[in-house]
């Protein structure tokens, strides 16, 4: 295992710039999600790490050593790919083998090598057979058997979860988290769905446009989210944002949207300065939001747009005029009565502000 | 009812009739072409050999010259297809997978040009390179022009059916440790190698029924291939004679159906790419 660092790294295609400049530590033994929309450049950094694409400026470390300009094979890593990329031709044993026959083990010690790992991942009994002749979730874990084969200082994923179905993605992530608190290994692994990044890595690096947002522990993330961007991908539902118009007045910031009642929220330096603007967002996580009455004191109100019942939880979202939908995650056994206007309820503590560019606005107890 | 169930029996009667007659007049010639070498007193009209003979064979192989023709189309044949054969493939993998600039210009130039190369066209020019390069009467010079001539086409071919394999093939034997060289080795030439029998097998058959070229480049009856021997069974009138010609003819398509024939069994004509993902 060993320490991945990005010093200024930067990488474009002809006139295309898919990583303006990056810099970033990986400690020993960490599992960091890359997490962003398509085309942030998630994939783009994680292949400079593999050596598949060169950058084109800055260098790439891993264990202290220079591998910018090294061929994959020299950098001690194993890769996961998004469709798998098992070799048709080659059985299950062969696909699994292949980076210890490639290094030179012969037959016998690198099959019963790659049988140890297939049993560990319940493909034991497939041995013998061709890619094409097993399931989506069996050529995901052969895959993931090949990287495992042989010991690497870096494991990489390139979604591997995402061709699977929504049950047997829930089940090969839960096996990962296992996989890593069994082996403590680093690995860095790109995904655009914010429940793995939350589920699996030790920090989130959140993504946007080639360069890193926030990069953070999954639980500041979803906390004390960077920017707007972050509060919006993070979260299922993501958090509510409100745009709101902002003044100051008795000692106290008042925010005013259409539908939206808020008690006077306690000045700090931050937040006067942030407000000489006038525009701030207000965000307020869905499970934080519970049905309310008109009259009490912090209130979002709407027409009911939806109200779906989802077994443990209801997500109930409401309509502001035109300016947007505010969703409650509301966790009840009880079918959810709401008649056609709803009035939406929450603590002040737990409001997150941005300001007029997006960046959050520290909280009073944050330094 | 009755009438458009009337309606749908005449037309399928009438293109029954019309498929039957259009598949008579294909069969014949290949019928004629498996009875008229086991008959002693073959015309061109069909007939029933009575008796079967094998003496037609006999006579052809008494016919030295025709026997040697078969085996240097062999030479010529096999020559070309092991050329092609490799360098298409490296040249498209070449094409498909390193970022040349004007790559895709390149292949289509090559493509026009290819079928002048081995056209009539250019047998005056091709005939005097030959000729300055002292291969004048050589098998090398038949099996240069073909590589020449069915180059350009099988790299087209071969190019694209590598463009549709993923290249995360050979980046997985990558990052696994291969080296390039193991990569394409032990990953993409299996995964390409379906195309590479569909273009070895487009080029033998070309190399084998060709006449022009060996005709034009070769002076000697010992070096003729059997596209050109098949003249020796003309008499010196002009005219055929039909029964050592249908005989000798038989024995000249069997390489190609066996060749079929194995490619269908070992490799069957199918392209297996990408896991469904």
């Amino acid at each position: 295992m060993a320490s991945v660092e990005f010093q200024n790294i930067s990488k474009s295609f002809g006139a295309f710039v898919a990583v303006p400049d990056i810099s970033f530590q990986i400690a020993d033994g960490e599992f960091i999600c890359l997490l962003g929309p398509s085309g942030c450049g998630k994939t783009t950094s994680l292949r400079m790490i593999a050596g598949l694409e060169t950058p084109s400026s800055g260098r790439v470390m891993i264990g202290g050593r220079d591998v910018t300009y090294l061929h994959p094979k020299d950098r001690g890593i194993s890769m996961v790919f998004q469709d798998y990329a098992l070799y048709p031709h080659m059985n299950i044993a062969d696909n699994i083998a292949y980076p210890l026959k490639v290094r030179g083990e012969q037959e016998t010690k690198r099959h019963a090598r790659a049988k140890e790992v297939a049993d560990v991942l319940k493909i034991g009994d497939l041995m013998k057979r061709l890619p094409s002749q097993i399931s989506g979730g069996q050529q995901q874990r052969t895959s993931l058997a090949r990287a495992l084969v042989y010991p690497s200082e870096v494991y990489l994923f390139d979604e591997p979860l995402s061709n699977l179905d929504a049950k047997l993605r829930l089940e090969a992530r839960g096996f990962l988290n296992h996989l890593q608190r069994d082996m403590g290994m680093t690995a860095v692994y790109v995904t655009h769905d914010q429940a793995e990044a939350m589920a699996l890595a030790t920090r989130i690096a959140v993504m946007d446009k080639g360069r890193i947002v926030q990069f953070a522990p999954p639980i500041e993330i979803y906390r004390r989210p960077a920017t707007t961007f972050v509060a919006n991908f993070v979260g299922n539902p993501p958090m509510n944002l409100v745009p709101v118009e902002a003044s100051i007045g008795e000692g106290a910031l008042h925010l005013r949207a259409d539908g939206l009642q808020l008690a006077p929220i306690a000045l700090t330096d931050a937040i006067a300065k942030a407000a000489k603007s006038g525009r701030m967002t207000l965000g307020v996580r869905p499970e934080h939001l519970r049905i309310a009455e008109p009259s009490d004191r912090n209130v979002v109100s709407g027409d009911l747009f939806a109200n779906e019942n989802m077994g443990p939880e209801s997500l109930v979202t409401l309509e502001r005029g035109d300016n947007g939908r505010v969703t409650a995650r509301i966790f009840t056994d009880d079918e959810i009565k709401v008649g056609t206007s709803v009035h939406l309820s929450f603590d002040q503590k737990h409001i997150t502000l941005f300001d007029d560019t997006g960046a959050r606005i520290p909280a009073a107890d944050e330094r | 009812m009755q009438k458009k169930a009337q309606n749908i029996f005449v037309r399928r009667t009438v293109f029954a009739a019309a498929a039957t007659f259009l598949g008579t007049v294909f069969a014949l010639p290949l019928v004629w072409f498996f009875f008229a070498p086991f008959n002693a007193r073959a015309e061109l009209g069909l007939a029933i050999p009575s008796p079967f003979t094998l003496s037609n064979f006999a006579t052809v192989f008494q016919n030295t010259f025709a026997m040697q023709a078969l085996l240097n189309s062999l030479i010529q044949a096999a020559g070309g297809v092991v050329l092609v054969g490799a360098a298409a493939t490296l040249a498209a993998y070449a094409l498909s997978r390193s970022p040349i600039p004007g790559k895709g210009a390149v292949t289509y130039i090559l493509l026009l040009f290819s079928s002048v190369v081995s056209g009539s066209a250019a047998m005056v020019p091709i005939f005097l390179i030959i000729s300055a390069a002292g291969l004048i009467d050589t098998h090398l010079a038949v099996i240069l022009v073909f590589a020449g001539g069915l180059l350009p086409t099988a790299m087209f071919i071969l190019r694209d059916f590598i463009d549709a394999i993923p290249r995360s093939y050979e980046e997985s034997a990558m990052v696994a440790g291969a080296s390039p060289l193991q990569a394409f080795f032990d990953v993409a030439l299996p995964v390409i190698r379906p195309g590479i029998v569909v273009v070895v097998v487009w080029a033998f058959v070309n190399i084998w029924g060709s006449f022009l070229i060996p005709f034009i480049l070769l002076r000697s009856d010992k070096l003729m291939p059997a596209s050109v021997a098949i003249y020796s069974f003309y008499s010196e009138a002009g005219t055929p004679i039909v029964t050592l010609l249908a005989a000798y003819s038989l024995i000249y398509s069997l390489p190609v159906i066996a060749l079929y024939l194995l490619v269908n069994w070992k490799f069957g004509f199918r392209f297996f790419g990408g896991i469904k993902s």
